[in-house]
């Protein structure tokens, strides 16, 4: 079966998350034992790899800041490289409920690339303002894009299937917004199925997200440009090769 | 213009010519990003020594005042150069990407196999 949680290894991407990631990986484990779960640790000043390691996880230390892009990139190398079929993407911060867990990897049992919408209904996850409209106008034209109806396009709380995860270990993009919003449009563009659950999400540990109109600007600019250089990419920058057994 | 400045002309070009060789040589520049300075350093030679092949060219393509032409051509050249290095700093920026990421998987490799080790001497 495609969504076998012991075939599941999840990544979690951390740059300078000692305070929450020991506790991160200890409630993944307590809610799916099965898989095993993997840190990227992304260049980080502080002690989150060694924090990661003794909470038992395997860790991954990036020697320089790459970008949940690169961070991820090397996870579903992990991935492709261990015999692991799927990948899970979890934050390291504990905004993500590992209980969304076995909703993502039932899906994947039809779908190669499943995202854990924070508004479709579950949980409390609120934005407002322009970056909320940004936000809304990126679900519509990637839902387009898609073919589906994506509601939460910037989650970073998802699960790739095994076409995914050979797809997205060579071609995993580091850019600014590459993680979310042109990873979606290269799986759609090579044909992957992809589909959301709703997820509930919780607060962020440190911070909230940001209205200053500016910047929300400036997001909806740069989301805009991930876009469209993203569907006018040459295919051939985004083939899997294939390898040598 | 006066013979000064004719000869500072053509030592200008003959400089950059040889600094360009030179750099070649000590394989201090690649072939792919010397090309450019090249072509720069050659076209500057051109004109310094036969001065009225610039005229004939800024008739040729219009340009009522022969300078403009020399402007033109050189913020043409220099603009081509810098992005040849955007595109090149880029690609080594994915190449140092890959490193890392092969850096970060070979460790947990290496650490697997040295926990391997230990337990095996300690099994002694």
């Amino acid at each position: 079966m495609a969504s076998d949680a012991r075939k599941t290894l999840i990544v979690m991407p951390a740059f300078n998350e000692e305070a929450s990631v020991a506790s991160v990986i200890a409630e993944v484990n307590s809610i799916v034992p099965e898989a095993t779960v993997l840190v990227v640790d992304d260049g980080s000043k502080d002690a989150t790899s060694a924090r990661a390691r003794a909470a038992g996880a395997l860790v991954a230390t990036l020697p320089f800041n790459l970008g949940v892009g690169g961070a991820m990139r090397a996870g579903f190398l992990y991935a492709r490289e261990n015999g692991f079929h799927n990948v899970i993407q979890i934050d390291s911060d504990g905004q993500h409920d590992p209980r969304g867990v076995a909703a993502l990897l039932a899906q994947l049992d039809s779908a190669d690339l499943v995202l854990g919408a924070r508004f479709a209904g579950e949980g409390d996850y609120k934005v407002h303002g322009p970056r909320a409209w940004a936000m809304k106008a990126l679900a519509v034209s990637l839902s387009k894009v898609a073919g589906t109806r994506l509601s939460d396009t910037t989650s970073g709380f998802r699960a790739s299937g095994p076409a995914a995860v050979e797809l997205f270990a060579e071609h995993y993009p580091a850019e600014y917004l590459g993680d979310t919003i042109e990873a979606l449009v290269i799986a759609a563009r090579a044909d992957l199925v992809i589909a959301q659950v709703p997820v509930a999400m919780r607060p962020r540990a440190g911070g909230v997200p940001s209205h200053n109109p500016f910047k929300s600007a400036a997001y909806l600019g740069r989301a805009v440009m991930a876009l469209v250089f993203a569907l006018v990419r040459p295919r051939s920058t985004f083939q899997v090769r294939k390898r040598q057994a | 213009m006066t013979l000064t400045t004719y000869i500072l002309g053509i030592a200008g070009s003959v400089l950059s010519l040889i600094v360009v060789t030179e750099l070649l040589r000590r394989h201090l520049l690649r072939e792919r990003h010397a090309i450019w300075w090249f072509i720069a350093g050659i076209l500057a030679l051109i004109v310094s020594v036969f001065p009225s092949t610039l005229d004939w060219a800024a008739a040729l393509v219009g340009v009522e005042v022969p300078i403009n032409l020399v402007f033109f051509v050189t913020i043409a050249i220099l603009f081509f150069v810098s992005l040849q290095h955007s595109a090149e700093v880029t690609r080594l920026e994915g190449k140092t990407r890959t490193l890392a990421e092969n850096i970060a998987l070979q460790e947990i490799r290496i650490r697997a196999l040295e926990e391997r080790v230990s337990d095996h001497e300690s099994g002694l």
